[in-house]
Order: structure tokens, then sequence, then C-alpha cells
């Protein structure tokens, strides 16, 4: 009876994980410019990646497997945030500009970075 | 269960690689390495416990340390065109 109800906790954080790591995903297919694209990733770091590891540990049956799920998602929780906040950092200081719907479009800002690199 | 959880992390990276062959600029790409860095982790996971082969979450926990070192040393590359340089005054990383 416990472990069915397990199972079942285990499979709804697995599928909400998935679909939040899809969201993720489309969003910085579809979303207009870098600083709009940290944003799904960020979605992908914590949810996506919190509730797969979240299902698994539900399914683990072992303590050592456990204890190395549970490193893997702290790390995770540490460093993403870290390296969201150094790659927003640099974009910001190499004086990429932030997309405006009514402004000056993204392109000829977007074309002098690709020359730049 | 795992399948479809490893299917769905599947797409979501040939998503993330879509995005950094497209760019546009370079911050676009190392912000996609970065996410496939860590959907690469998950589905070393996932894939451990799918072959019921839990010694692959050591290479996961070798891929999440790879993936936070290398997006740093690429970003200062990119920031100062060299490893070795020190950081400059208040916009250094």
């Amino acid at each position: 009876m416990i472990e069915l109800a397990l199972d079942i906790l285990s499979w709804f954080f697995l599928l909400t994980g998935s679909a939040f790591v899809l969201i993720g995903a489309f969003g910085m297919w579809r979303l207009p410019d870098f600083y709009s694209r940290l944003h799904p990733a960020g979605l992908t770091d914590t949810m996506g990646a919190g509730l797969v590891l979240l299902g698994l540990l539900l399914q683990a049956d072992n303590f050592t497997v456990g204890v190395k799920l549970a490193i893997i998602a702290v790390f995770l929780l540490v460093t993403s945030p870290t390296t969201g906040h150094a790659t927003a950092r640099a974009a910001l200081a190499s004086g990429l500009r932030i997309w405006q719907a009514s402004g000056k479009p993204h392109g000829a800002n977007a074309e002098r970075k690709d020359d730049d690199t | 269960m795992f399948a479809v959880t490893a299917f769905a992390v599947l797409i979501a990276l040939g998503i993330a690689l879509g995005r950094a062959f497209l760019g546009p600029t370079v911050f676009d790409r190392i912000l996609a390495v970065n996410s496939v860095g860590t959907k690469t982790v998950l589905l070393i996971a996932i894939l451990g416990f799918l072959t019921e082969r839990p010694e692959f979450l050591d290479i996961a926990i070798v891929y999440a340390l790879i993936n936070f070192i290398g997006v740093v040393a690429v970003l200062k590359f990119v920031k100062y065109g060299d490893l070795a340089a020190a950081s400059r005054g208040e916009d250094g990383l």
C-alpha cells in the first residue's frame, strides 16, 4: 500500500518535472532576446531539475543512491543561479541592450555582437 | 515512467542545442550550453534508474561539476580573451 502511494507520488513528480523541463526549453526557443531567455533557463534548472530529482529520490532503493541524488540537487541549486548571474552580468557589462517591442529592433544590436566575437 | 521522462529531457536537449546553434549573440550560446549541461546531468541520472545501474549517479555528479567550471571559464574567456587575466574593477565576473 505504502509502496503504491510512493510510486504514484514519484510518477507525479517525474511527470511535472518533465513538463517544466519542456516548458523551459520551449521558452528558450521562443522568447525574443537574451535577458528574457534567462528566465526559462532558470525555470529548467530549479523546478525542472528539482522535481525530476525528487521523483528519482522517491524511487531510490538504498541510502547511498539517495545521498548521491541529494548531492546532485544541492549542487545544481547552488551553481545554476551563480552561472545565470555571471552570464547576465557579463552580457550587461559588454553592452548588450535590452529588447523592447516598441523601441529599437534587436537585430542591429545582435549583428554587432556577432561581429565582435 | 523513467522512459517518458528521459524522452522529454531528450526533446528539451534538442531544442536547447538548436538555440545554441542559432545564437544570435555569444551569451545566448553560453546560456544554451549551460542548459544542455544541466539537462545532461538529469538524463544521466534518469538513465541510471532506467537501466538499474545506480553507479551512473557518480558520472552525473562529475558532469554537474565540470559544467559549472566550464561555463565560468568560457565566460571569462569571452570577456577578457585570456583565462589568466585579472578581473578589472567593478564589472568583473
